[in-house]
């Protein structure tokens, strides 16, 4: 059974149809690719899943459950997380800090009014070994807006792994990074994929050829091809869509 | 703390000598109960609430309305208080909660001023536009002895106490897991939502409390002035608590609308006692602090600490731990 299934989807705004009839399935331990060219519906597709926007059809299962329509806290706290690609962080909080306040352990003490967050050197010592596991050992202390962007970018998947989830969910990742901090991320990710069950929608197709098990093209707001990478390249879909990267 | 605390238990000793009462103190020091709630919202959740002045009405009229209806002596006067503001806190935060920004301002003055309107059109019990009046001072009962309260230095005393309460409660709760994913909230909401934690109930508790604090500082202001009136409620009244928090500073520091409300009230009499149109001038420098000191006096304090720090340092001035990126890039 896969770990993550969405069948059926369909989403529009208005008379924008975004997403039409999508079925996707993730199996746990493999790291799945999504790509499509701009405005293909990948982002909305993700917002979907992960609980931005409820779905006008269809189904969404994560671990034989049903969680379509469950809004995003509900369905972080079952263990499915998420990065943005337009960076989402707590700005003016240092980056332990951002890590500090996705962790489980944190948020189950959330509305304790008593307690003192800065005492409690467990939270922080696994705020800092996120950290450190995201590369950025020694910036515990700078504020996240002080970051780097590459580092800003590695802040934002800390972010999501704090929250310790079964299946994280990466979208564009790669974005604005150059060849050496995109071949970092890529380490990273090889490293994350041995221990988590991960989607990323990408444009950078190296990059996602070189790590996905498996990928699923979208276009039109509908899924045009879904198979192994090699298999992929010669998919005459693919060919088609116009994504002219695959050759 | 320690210091504030201090200085306000030290001016019965030289209020007067400086041409000044104690009744005032106590005005200073109820008003900036009400700041530090208020900024509980604004500052740390980044909140704007811009009705809060009916949840202070609500704590005068209810300790008002507890006392001369239900007999309710000092304890159960203010706990009723606090816990009758507490209870429209939580009916209006739960209509609120779900928005933010602009959104959540406006539906804070509407609130606001259903309560404002209430509090003149409900005659019978409110006392309408006259309020409620002879509000007394009941005694503190120590079991072992009673300690009156008429006196405006025993009140002083007495709220002095609420106050360090309160302060070190708010100061606890702001550093406490609570406060730090207000903190976030107030910076990312969707993200805070999106690594686990429940948004609208932070927001509605956070408005929960800060009504709560309200309605202890407007018990307390009933009991100083003996009375209960719609004008605590009004649209400039609940101005006045966002402008003290605002120039203080409580968007960047826990002490902003202690500093605030002293600024306000002195400025208030002080130049009240030359001019009329004292709010005119007030009103001039609080744009003025708007438009080039937006972090008011506690963030031109803390930027003249930093640049005081940085001349002090040795040449060249070593990268500061909180920059060393910024060096870099």
């Amino acid at each position: 059974m896969a770990l993550f299934e969405a069948t059926q989807l369909h989403k529009r705004f208005g008379d924008n149809v975004v997403l039409e009839s999508i079925s996707l399935s993730f199996e746990e331990g493999q790291l799945a690719g999504i790509m499509g060219p701009n405005g293909a519906g990948k982002t909305t597709c993700f917002n979907v899943l992960t609980g931005r926007y409820k779905p006008d059809r269809g189904t969404v299962k994560f671990a034989g459950e049903d969680i379509t329509g469950l809004s995003p806290r509900q369905i972080a706290c079952k263990g499915v997380s998420r990065s943005f690609q337009i960076m989402n962080l707590f700005d003016d909080d240092t980056a332990l800090d951002n890590i500090l306040i996705a962790l489980p352990s944190v948020r189950a003490q959330g509305f304790s009014m008593v307690r003192d967050l800065g005492r409690n050197t467990a939270a922080h010592d696994e705020a800092a070994a996120i950290l450190a596991r995201v590369g950025l050992a020694g910036k515990e202390r700078v504020v996240a807006e002080s970051l780097s962007y590459g580092e800003r970018r590695a802040l934002e998947i800390g972010v999501a792994l704090a929250a310790r989830p079964r299946l994280l969910f990466l979208d564009e990742p790669t974005a604005g990074l150059g060849s050496e901090g995109t071949a970092l991320l890529a380490e990273l990710i090889a490293e994350l994929k041995r221990q988590l069950t991960i989607v990323i929608i990408e444009h950078d197709m190296h990059f996602l050829f070189s790590l996905a098990d498996r990928i699923s093209v979208i276009h039109w707001g509908q899924v045009i091809a879904q198979g192994k990478p090699d298999a992929l390249r010669e998919n005459p879909w693919v060919q088609r869509s116009n994504l002219g990267l695959l050759s | 703390m320690v210091f504030t605390v201090a200085l306000l238990a030290s001016t019965p000793l030289w209020l007067s000598q400086v041409g000044l009462y104690q009744y005032l103190a106590l005005e200073i020091m109820i008003w900036m109960m009400f700041a530090l709630g208020h900024n509980l919202l604004l500052g740390y959740g980044g909140l704007p609430s811009f009705g809060h002045g009916a949840y202070f009405g609500v704590g005068a009229y209810a300790f008002g309305l507890l006392q001369q209806r239900a007999d309710a002596g000092l304890g159960l006067g203010l706990i009723g208080a606090v816990l009758i503001s507490a209870l429209f806190g939580m009916l209006v935060g739960a209509f609120i909660s779900h928005k933010r920004g602009i959104y959540y301002a406006l539906l804070t003055i509407a609130f606001g001023q259903v309560f404002w309107f209430a509090a003149v059109k409900l005659h019978d019990i409110t006392g309408g536009e006259d309020g409620l009046l002879n509000i007394k001072r009941p005694d503190l009962s120590l079991g072992f002895a009673d300690i009156s309260l008429k006196s405006n230095e025993a009140f002083f005393y007495f709220a002095l106490v609420l106050f360090a309460l309160v302060l070190v409660a708010l100061w606890r709760l702001i550093h406490s897991p609570f406060g730090r994913v207000l903190r976030a909230i107030k910076q990312n909401e969707m993200r805070a939502a999106f690594v686990g934690h429940n948004v609208w109930l932070y927001k509605w508790l956070a408005f929960t409390l800060s009504a709560s604090v309200a309605g202890l500082a407007g018990a307390l202001f009933a009991m100083a002035q003996q009375s209960a009136y719609p004008n605590v409620m009004s649209l400039h009244n609940s101005g006045f608590v966002v402008m003290m928090v605002l120039i203080g500073g409580g968007l960047v520091s826990f002490w902003g609308p202690v500093i605030g409300a002293l600024f306000f009230i002195l400025a208030r009499d002080l130049l009240g006692a030359y001019t009329e149109t004292w709010l005119l001038w007030y009103g001039l420098v609080f744009m003025a602090m708007v438009l080039f000191q937006p972090d008011g006096v506690a963030g031109a304090w803390q930027k003249a600490r930093a640049r005081w720090a940085r001349r002090s340092s040795s040449p060249p001035a070593p990268a500061t731990p909180m920059n060393p990126v910024a060096k870099e890039a």
